[in-house]
Order: structure tokens, then sequence, then C-alpha cells
């Protein structure tokens, strides 16, 4: 049976934003009274102020949630993943579209909202659990469950100001995860405490996901956490469904650079004395491509113009993992024999990733033109987008993700001194017993 | 799209226009209400070395101040009462008055972090003040009537009728709270306006004064458009047996306040739907 839990209707969100006083985000009464003339003017004349301009966070966004689904958000910062939760969640109201929801809906979002510091921690599992929307007897009865999933026993009647940050997120986080209800909307809780905690966390959501089968809406930057916790994902750009689908799908599209990631780039020209012109990613067959195997050489090549001598100049590059881990960083000064580039000039430097260093997966490259921590000259984050893909020879024993570690080490075999029982030997074992 | 029998649990829609009050969903969030008021009283006097004493302290010496500037230095009149008792009841239903708008009108930008990431229905943090500041009238009603031993004041029925005027008091202050926070939230200049304004509605309510100061019968029932002047007067009523309220007074503070209270709430739900976008 598949029923829907949540059913989005092209649904709609504006802002305002206003040229004028857009720095303070509100507006005092003084300014209300001093543009008001020329407010009731425009009104009359039905015109609209040019001093403000209607900015689309979402548009015409569709789409359905089936009950003991978990349906991933993802997208970059600004894509309209937080707009969509916040109208899910009703903490704003949308422009244009309609949201219907089968069932209690609760949120988890940023841990420990709704804490008051002066207040003791049991006072606050009380306040912030009905703030989440529990009664006072649900949270009664989730009490000691909520405190021993925290470890918080011995600081209960101690005001949460004086815990420690690890004790105040694991509370914040118990209680929200105590929360029962039957469509779990999760936005980026992650993002917060120690590593261990975190994998706790993670187990309790996906339990909510998985055994209970509970239907979860889950927006982050996390990709492994996504690719774990759902089955199917979104993907939100400038505010538009790009891409819906199955989960690793959508991701691989995302990281992918979206599809129009090309494998070189031109720069425009800064206003910087020493600049990127251009950047591209080759095979060692000398062709541009944004794709490679394991074992393949991966060359980058990038064009600069410094445009004075700069002391100590040096071109570096950073490679990031589809989690934003980076992997590592080079730098020219690394180079041997030495390349200077301080002279004035244009600059043509290649830098050869070696094959068999990187995993299988999605990778970011940062090019930066510095000097040794003192002054950036020109940063490029995350400029070009490749990808490594197994080939036929890789065996990893049906590990994937994180079970496999960071790097791939091109770890040579060797037999020292091995005694084997013969394979006659062997094969006679089970001859014998045929034999009886 | 796969039909489905039941209807949703929760649509949502852009509102235009006015909103409805939703009560039944205010009704569903009583527990929160609740929990936000005792948070309000247990946070309010936290790390004060006097703690609660300043719930007693503040009417004490805003009264004995109020009663030497209104008998000994302007003389006013009291209607043949002792001037401390006089201005301590006065003051016993417009401390409670003020205390509760002016901690909520604070509160939604207090809560700002709250508003902006978990949903409820906002109108429960400036309501959590209207309950929580009965803490204090408790207080100060406790210290009138070990004032009425002192003077010697007869205890009466009348008496009785003072939770009537407490709750009159009490929705106004609503009102009037539901209008500051929900100002307050676009316009900050409520946080400095609003203690000037109720200066001036002080002095411009028979709290150090009695409305029969004012001559004219007709005047005095116009004076009572300003809904405390009703329950001030109310409260000397009670306490006193004295006072120029009339019953045509007290209808008319009945409607004020019925009025402050309504206009409160449908402006809130007006204006509560781009809380988060602008706080």
């Amino acid at each position: 049976m598949s029923d829907v839990a949540l059913s989005v209707q092209n649904l709609s969100k504006s802002f305002r934003i206003a040229h004028q006083s857009g720095s303070r985000g509100y507006r005092t009464l003084h300014d209300e009274l001093v543009t008001l003339p020329r407010r009731l003017i425009d009104r009359l004349r039905r015109q609209r102020r040019s001093t403000s301009e209607t900015f689309w966070a979402l548009k015409d966004v569709s789409f359905d949630v089936q009950t003991g689904e978990a349906l991933g958000i993802i997208g970059s910062n600004g894509a309209g993943k937080s707009t969509l939760l916040k109208i899910l969640n009703r903490i704003t109201e949308p422009t244009r579209g309609a949201v219907d929801i089968y069932g209690r809906a609760g949120a988890l979002l940023e841990v420990g909202t709704g804490f008051h510091p002066e207040l003791t921690g049991r006072e606050n599992i009380f306040l912030n659990g009905a703030i989440l929307g529990m009664t006072r007897t649900e949270i009664k009865r989730k009490f000691d469950e909520i405190v021993a999933f925290a470890e918080v026993e011995r600081f209960l009647d101690t005001p949460v100001k004086r815990y420690s940050s690890g004790m105040y997120v694991r509370l914040a986080f118990a209680v929200a995860a105590h929360l029962d209800p039957e469509i779990l909307l999760i936005d980026e809780v992650l993002a917060v405490g120690d590593a261990e905690f975190q994998k706790k966390c993670l187990e309790k959501m996906e339990n909510v996901a998985t055994k209970e089968g509970r239907t979860v809406i889950f927006v982050s930057h996390d990709m492994d956490a996504i690719c774990h916790l759902c089955s199917r994902c979104i993907l939100l750009r400038n505010g538009e469904i790009a891409k819906t689908g199955n989960a690793a799908e959508v991701i691989a599209t995302y990281l992918g650079g979206e599809q129009d990631q090309a494998p070189e780039i031109d720069f425009a020209r800064i206003e910087s004395e020493a600049s990127f012109q251009f950047a591209g990613l080759y095979n060692p067959r000398g062709q541009a491509s944004t794709s490679f195997s394991t074992d393949e050489p991966l060359l980058l090549k990038s064009s600069f113009a410094v445009r004075r001598r700069i002391e100590g100049l040096q071109l570096s590059f950073s490679v990031f993992n589809f989690k934003s881990d980076q992997v590592f960083y080079a730098s020219l000064s690394m180079a041997n024999p030495t390349i200077s580039v301080e002279a004035a000039g244009k600059y043509n430097i290649a830098a050869q990733i070696p094959g068999r260093l990187l995993l299988p997966g999605s990778y970011f490259i940062t090019l930066a033109l510095h000097t040794p921590k003192t002054k950036l000259y020109d940063l490029r984050k995350q400029v070009l987008s490749f990808r490594i893909v197994a080939t036929m020879d890789d065996r990893y024993d049906g590990f994937t993700g994180d079970d496999l570690g960071h790097v791939y080490a091109d770890v040579k075999w060797q037999e020292i001194d091995n005694q084997r029982v013969t394979d006659s030997s062997h094969d006679r074992i089970p001859r014998a017993r045929t034999n009886v | 799209m796969p039909a489905r029998s039941q209807k949703p649990t929760l649509r949502i829609r852009p509102t235009k226009g006015w909103a409805a009050l939703n009560l039944r969903e205010l009704w569903s969030y009583r527990d929160l209400l609740w929990i936000l008021v005792e948070r309000n009283i247990k946070v309010i006097y936290k790390q004060t070395a006097l703690g609660v004493a300043w719930v007693a302290l503040q009417p004490l010496i805003a009264a004995i101040i109020l009663a030497v500037i209104a008998g000994r230095v302007a003389k006013l009149p009291s209607d043949g009462a002792p001037h401390l008792l006089f201005v301590f009841c006065g003051l016993t239903a417009w401390n409670y008055f003020s205390q509760t708008a002016q901690r909520s009108s604070n509160s939604l930008v207090n809560n700002a972090q709250l508003v902006s990431k978990v949903y409820f229905p906002r109108m429960l943090i400036p309501l959590s003040h209207t309950f929580s500041t009965l803490v204090d009238f408790a207080v100060t009603l406790v210290m009138l009537f070990i004032f009425m031993a002192i003077y010697a004041v007869p205890p009466t029925l009348r008496l009785l009728a003072i939770p009537g005027f407490l709750f009159l008091t009490a929705i106004t202050a609503t009102g009037v709270a539901l209008w500051f926070s929900a100002l307050s939230v676009k316009y900050r200049d409520c946080n400095y306006a609003l203690p000037l304004f109720l200066q001036i509605w002080m002095w411009a309510s028979a709290v150090i004064y009695p409305t029969s100061m004012i001559d004219s019968p007709r005047w005095q029932t116009l004076f009572a458009l300003n809904p405390v002047v009703g329950f001030v007067e109310g409260f000397r009523w009670c306490v006193l047996g004295r006072s120029a309220l009339t019953s045509t007074m007290l209808w008319i503070t009945v409607g004020m306040s019925i009025f402050a209270l309504l206009s409160g709430a449908f402006f809130f739900r007006r204006v509560e739907r781009d809380f988060a976008d602008i706080i």
C-alpha cells in the first residue's frame, strides 16, 4: 500500500529585498513615516517601489512523499532547501501553492532551540519537548529514555548554562530524537557534537527511518548521511527542482557539478596583482576530461598572470572529497626541481596527480595564488570537479564508502615464507569422504 | 498522486487578509503555555540576591514615593482614605497591567530564536506573560491585605469582586501586549516607546488620584474610555468601598477591554505570518 504522507503542490515563496534598508532587515518607525507619503502616492498610482525587488526562494515546487519513505533534499546554499523545510514546518508561509500533510509532523531543526540557559536540565527537557510539540504526559513517559540517551543523569538539576557544549548538544538532540511524529523533518542536525555522538545520532535516525517505518524528510549537506538514510532524493537548484529520483543518482548529478560543469574553465579577469586565467583537467591521452579511472594519472593545468614581481608567490591547489573533507594540499613550493613564479609574466603550470591515489568518488579542486601565510591574490574555491571511477581490476571485497578509508593505498603485497598444504592433499579430504 | 481517502491532518496555504483566531489550536498547545509560564516565573529572578523579595519591594517603594508625592507634595485628594493605602490599591491593578504589557512586548524579539526555528501559535509567548505576572500580582495583593489590616479597613464582601476586575485588567493588558509585541517584531522602536507610553498612561489614569477629582460626572464617564480607570477604580471600590465608578463607566470599561483584546488578537494574527521572515 502506498499512501501519500505529504504532498507539495506548486509551492512558491518570494521575499521582497529592500535595497534601501536591506542592511538592517527591519525598518524603524522613522523610516516608515519618512517614506509614507511616497508610498501612498505609489500605491495610488499602483506602482511598485523601485527600491525593492522580488526574489523567489522557491518556484513551483511539487512532489509527493509516500508513507514510510525517507526523502533527501540536497542543493547548494541558497537553493531553497531551508525555505522549503521552513514552509513544511509552518515557520513561514508560502506565497503560492499548497502543502497537504497526512499525520503528525515533527521537526528536528537546529538542536537546542528553545533551551533556556538559566533552567536546569530537567526543566529544559520539559520546555524543549513542549516547544517541539510534545504534551507533558508524553515527555514524562519518555523522560528516563531521554536522560539515558543524553548521558546527563548527574547534571539533571544543574542549569544548562553550566553544561559543557557537548552535554548541551547531547541533551538537545536526545529530546528532539524522542519526538514521535509520523513525519519527521530533519535539517542539518548532524553538524554537531563529537564524532562518537554523531554516530549515535545517525544510528538513531536510521532507526526512525528504516526500522520504525516513519516518513522522513532530510535536508543536509552531508551526502554520505543522505545516501545512507534516504532512498529517494530531490535536488534543488535556484528554488526549482532540478532532479528527482534514486538517491545515489541524484547525488551523483549534484556532485558531478550538475552536468554543465566543464573540464576546462576560462576565468574572467579580476583586479589583482596575480590572477588565474584558465584551468583544466586532462587524462594521460591529453584529452580534457572530468572522469578518470583509479589507475590513471590526472593532469591539472592552470594559466595565470602575474602583473608585478611578487616575492614568494606560490601556486597551490587542494582536493576535496564530496563531504568537503580536504584530501590533500599541494603547492608549487614542494616542486622539485623548484619552479619560480615570482617574476611578472604569464605562466602555464601543469600538476600531475598520480594514479592509485584517490578512491572512486567525486572530488573538487580549489586553486589559489598566494604568498605563504600572508597574502591571498586569487582563490578559486571548488572550481573544478572530477570523478574517479573504479576499474574492473579494483577489488574492495564488497566494501564501499567509509569502509574503504580515505585514499587508494597502492600497497605492494609480498609473500615471505608461506607453507601451504599442497593442492593435491587438500583435494584428498572430500574425495575420501565420498568414498565412504 | 495516489488518491487518499482521509482528509489531510494539516493543510498549508497562503493566507490572505485577516486570519481567524484559531482558538482550537491555541487550546491544543495549552501544555506549552503552562511550561512557558513556568519558565517565565522561574527565570525572572534567577541569579538575584534578593530573589522573590523584589516582587514585594518594587510596589512597596513605588507606593511610598507616590503616596508622598500625592499626599504631601501635591496634596491630591484620596476619597478620604489613607494615602498609602489609596495609592497602593491603585498600584496593585496598575502594576499588573504595566508589567504584563512591558514583559510581553519584548517577548517575541527575545524569543526570536524560537520564532524563527519552530512552529507553535506565536500568541502563546506574549500570552504566557499575562499568566506569569499573576505571581507578582498575588504577592502585591497579599501586601494590600496587610495594609488593610494596618489601617484597620474592615474586609467586606466587595472583595469578592476582585477576580472580576482582575480579569478585566488581564484582558486589557493582553490586548495591549499583543499589539506591542507584534509591532516590535517590525519596529524595534516599541522597546523605547512603550515605557514612556506606560508612564504617560499611568499619570493619565486615576492611579494616584481619584476619578472624583473630575468635577462633572459626564467627564468622569468619558474618562472611563481609558479602561485602566475602570479597573483601578474597581479595585478601590472593592477595598475602600468608595469610588466614583458608576455602572455606565463599568460597562464602558468592559467594552474597551474586550475591544483591546480582540483588536490585539486579530492584529497579531494578521502580522504573525511574517514574523519568521522579518524578526
